[in-house]
């Protein structure tokens, strides 16, 4: 559906966007992460035609941006990065002026159309407000309503959650998964925590190029403690059952940090259930045993540090 | 068409969601009218014609439509509206062209609003109409190639203040070059006749005068329609970045 090939921007000397090739197919939701300044908007605004690429070509679902603009933007909302909006006219004036803009002339038409994303984004009680009077929740959401008024095949979301709070985060969340199955989405962030919630894939931006494209549960596998074990014991004297997991063939390493035991398995392996059934045919002490948790932001210093 | 027709109404109607309209529009009728009566002389000459009227437009105007002209791109720019704009499915054109006929449109409401001026002409004397009727015809159309520089230095900038300057003095320029008192100037210093007039050739005034007096010839059509297309073009490659 959107389709990026050999992406290049260049800011006079400055390349901020380096030869990136990626392709978004419906059903994907594709959290594009970077650090600030790696080239996310900017890559964004190029697919949505609103900055001319140095090289490159984009498709929005076969349409070319760049030699058929009107066509190609019919298919996709875009959602840009604070989501601007006309500070005075109201929510629903807005609405109106983008549902004339993509071409619904008819009123009952352009009513139902309004009416359907006012439903979406529960706007009702903000309906004659004017923007300039909304909180920044129900902005964003007035700016997520207007990006799918014409319900477009396509998404792309510039850090749609951006400034809100973890409620109105959630919400925006929810909103962008519940029609995740019949369009392809991409939306920008750096929070990492939105990707592994709602993305089935991630790019990761650095410096112009992409270093990653994988889905979340392969990004995962790049951390080292990945399927590793946390072992808690009641009792101080863990230097028997050390030996004892150290023994078996699927451990690579074992860490000790106070009073938790981190086993590290070989390859990635996942030994949870190995490990927990030694504890019970020797009668551990156990206090707890649980999966290491990953921390996508250690994963992600790790990939842009280097 | 028809995205220029939304693009027209918002811009056209937003401009009475602020109290910008009203300020302006009272600015202007105070300005236009008190010029003519309290410098012009209006009664003292004791001549049914808008001459004195239309004297004082060019420099009215040179203030008045970069006020008008300033927020026409700077503010999209500065808010980042103009993101969410021309990623609709619109041209570049388009949307140049719905915004600065609503800034047209509202600055020719203004104009036509100074109708009570020939209006207490013909209560007090018999005015010929003919010259009235042109003189508002050339003074919308400046109005429009005032507009239009306007709408190119907005695009600028997402400064206001800076689009009003870089406009005035644009503007300014344009005015000057036909200004007799400049001509008068330059001719003092001894540059020749011919550059002179060539120069003034490119002014708002040389344009306007004729209009002002019964003649509407098509060069002076084709000058200011030319501005604004030359004008609106430039805005557009501006916005479109591709250069």
């Amino acid at each position: 559906m959107i389709e990026a090939k050999n992406l290049v921007k260049d800011y006079g000397s400055i390349r901020a966007v380096d030869n990136i090739s990626f392709q978004v197919n419906k059903g994907d939701i594709l959290g594009f992460l970077g650090p600030n300044g790696a080239g996310k908007s900017t890559t964004m605004k190029m697919l949505t035609g609103f900055l001319p690429s140095t090289s490159g070509t984009i498709r929005i679902g076969n349409k070319d941006i760049n030699e058929d603009p009107l066509a190609a933007k019919r298919l996709f909302g875009y959602l840009p990065e604070n989501g601007p909006l006309y500070q005075e006219m109201t929510v629903l004036e807005i609405l109106d002026f983008i549902a004339e803009m993509r071409a619904a002339y008819l009123l009952t038409e352009k009513s139902e159309k309004i009416e359907r994303v006012i439903e979406i984004c529960q706007l009702k009680e903000v309906c004659n407000q004017s923007i300039e009077t909304l909180s920044k929740g129900f902005h964003q959401r007035v700016s997520f309503a207007s990006a799918i008024l014409h319900d477009p095949p396509c998404l792309i979301m510039d850090e749609p959650t951006d400034g809100l709070d973890p409620n109105q985060k959630k919400q925006v969340r929810n909103l962008i998964a519940s029609m995740a199955e019949e369009k392809a989405i991409i939306l920008s962030t750096h929070i990492l925590e939105e990707v592994e919630s709602i993305c089935n894939r991630v790019i990761i931006i650095d410096k112009g190029k992409i270093l990653v494209d994988e889905s979340p549960e392969e990004m995962r596998q790049r951390h080292p403690h990945y399927n590793a074990v946390e072992i808690k014991l009641r009792s101080k004297d863990t230097a028997q059952i050390k030996k004892m997991i150290q023994s078996l063939p699927e451990v690579k390493e074992i860490r000790t940090n106070s009073d938790v035991m981190l086993v590290i398995p070989k390859e990635g392996k996942n030994i949870i259930n190995i490990v927990f059934d030694t504890a019970l045919k020797n009668n551990w002490p156990l206090a707890s045993i649980e999966k290491a948790p990953i921390h996508m932001d250690e994963i992600f210093w790790n990939l842009t540090q280097n | 068409m028809r995205t220029i027709n939304a693009i027209f109404k918002r811009e056209f109607f937003g401009y009475f969601r602020s109290p910008v309209a009203y300020v302006f529009l009272i600015v202007f009728l105070i300005a236009s009218v008190g010029l003519t009566w309290f410098v012009g002389q209006f009664f003292a000459a004791n001549d049914a014609s808008l001459n004195r009227f239309f004297l004082f437009m060019p420099w009215v105007f040179l203030f008045l439509i970069p006020a008008v002209g300033m927020r026409l791109w700077a503010e999209e720019k500065r808010l980042g509206t103009w993101e969410l704009l021309l990623t609709l499915p619109v041209t570049t054109v388009e949307a140049v062209l719905g915004k600065f006929l609503a800034g047209w449109a509202f600055i020719t409401l203004a104009i036509l609003l100074t109708l009570t001026m020939p209006i207490t002409v013909a209560y007090l004397g018999n005015p010929d109409w003919g010259p009235i009727f042109s003189g508002y015809i050339g003074t919308i159309l400046m109005a429009g190639a005032f507009l239009s520089i306007c709408s190119l230095t907005s695009a600028l900038t997402k400064n206001q203040v800076i689009s009003f300057i870089l406009s005035v003095i644009i503007c300014l320029i344009l005015v000057f070059l036909g200004w007799s008192v400049f001509n008068n100037l330059l001719t003092s210093i001894h540059i020749p006749v011919w550059i002179i007039d060539a120069l003034s050739n490119f002014s708002f005034i040389t344009h306007f005068d004729p209009m002002t007096k019964g003649l509407i010839t098509i060069a002076d059509l084709i000058f200011y329609l030319s501005l604004i297309g030359f004008s609106l073009l430039l805005n557009v490659l501006v916005l479109e970045r591709s250069f």
